[in-house]
């Protein structure tokens, strides 16, 4: 009779899942620390140029970001335009975000207010030096120009 | 005697954090913004004053809108920007070709004397430049600069620019190696045909 006892009862053992959550948990800390939460929705195509000399940003509640680039809307044509915060806007806007931008911050951390450059690799000059007079006129002095990183042969450096 | 707290059922507390781990994972970018930092010149209060610079001092670095180079009139290329620009601001004892130089005392080195270059690189793009071409350009310009800041801070320091820790060691270095990119403001200069 004991042949048949074997047939039931076998089958591998539950695994414990009770860490489970713990691991979970452990990821999504990971996350919440290294990320950061996305702001703005970006209209414009953004293909950064490379550069090797960069500098990273270092206060991240600082910068002030004035995208560029050509729509990525096809129905707004294919002229690059400026976007501030979440909407397209014109040139003569900028030193009203400017000064907005200035209002949102601490009195003391005005001075450091550093404004981010985001355009598109294809865009023409001539848009980027209208922003560079705007924000010389509002006295917007600090600012950066925003690329991807790019490796370089190392040569004796 | 108390009752026996019945075991709160845990086994849905993975696929809570699962969800709290996708909303993050959607809702934020890891991207680190970094670029090429740069300081505008402040807004002339009248158009009239020009800054006296000798022509000898000025390396002159146009690009037009087919992204052409020209370094100093003569068509340039910018594989060897940076060691062109390099080339002009480093110290030229009585060379008419280079920049004037001039002695510099340094307090924080008990009044040592360095000798430092004139010199100013100056860049004009024209309105249909590339960004991108810009932004190589810039790139050369900052890569020759920070060498040139390295060469100088093993020359005094014995360490790299970037190894130094001291503020007073970098301030001393930034005196003695200014970035003196000045950009005009730019006009049709048109494409070469």
């Amino acid at each position: 009779m004991s042949r048949f006892k074997t047939k039931k009862g076998k089958g591998s053992p539950a695994i414990n899942t009770s860490s489970l959550p713990d691991i979970i948990f452990m990821l999504l800390f990971f996350f919440m620390v290294t990320t950061t939460m996305r702001e703005v929705t970006v209209m414009v195509s953004q293909n950064m140029p490379q550069a090797s000399e960069i500098q990273k940003l270092e206060k991240k509640s600082l910068v002030s970001y004035i995208y560029v680039g050509a729509p990525k809307d096809k129905n707004l044509g294919t002229n690059e335009r400026i976007q501030l915060n979440d909407v397209l806007a014109n040139i003569d806007e900028i030193p009203e975000f400017i000064a907005h931008e200035r209002e949102a911050r601490d009195e003391a951390d005005r001075k450091l207010l550093t404004t981010s450059l985001k355009v598109d690799g294809e865009t023409k000059m001539g848009v980027v030096s209208d922003i560079k007079q705007q924000l010389r006129k509002s006295g917007a002095l600090k600012i950066n120009y925003s690329t991807k990183k790019k490796r370089v042969i190392a040569d004796n450096r | 005697m108390a009752r026996p707290v019945p075991e709160i059922n845990a086994g849905s507390t993975a696929d809570i954090a699962f969800l709290l781990l996708i909303f993050f994972l959607v809702t934020t970018t890891m991207d680190t913004d970094s670029g090429i930092v740069r300081k505008l010149p402040p807004p002339v209060e009248n158009n009239d004053e020009q800054a006296d610079v000798k022509e000898r001092n000025v390396l002159k670095i146009l690009v037009n809108s087919h992204n052409m180079l020209l370094v100093d009139g003569k068509p340039g290329n910018i594989d060897n920007l940076k060691d062109k620009t390099k080339d002009f601001m480093a110290v030229h004892h009585n060379n008419d070709d280079y920049p004037e130089v001039k002695e510099v005392e340094v307090e924080e080195l008990g009044g040592r004397k360095i000798w430092v270059s004139k010199g100013i690189v100056s860049l004009k793009n024209d309105r249909g430049t590339s960004y991108d071409m810009y932004i190589q350009v810039q790139n050369e310009l900052a890569r020759a600069f920070n060498e040139m800041k390295d060469e100088m801070s093993v020359n005094i320091y014995n360490a790299k620019y970037n190894q130094l820790i001291k503020k007073d060691e970098i301030k001393v270095i930034n005196k003695l190696v200014p970035v003196r990119v000045s950009e005009a403001e730019p006009e049709d200069i048109g494409g070469g045909n």
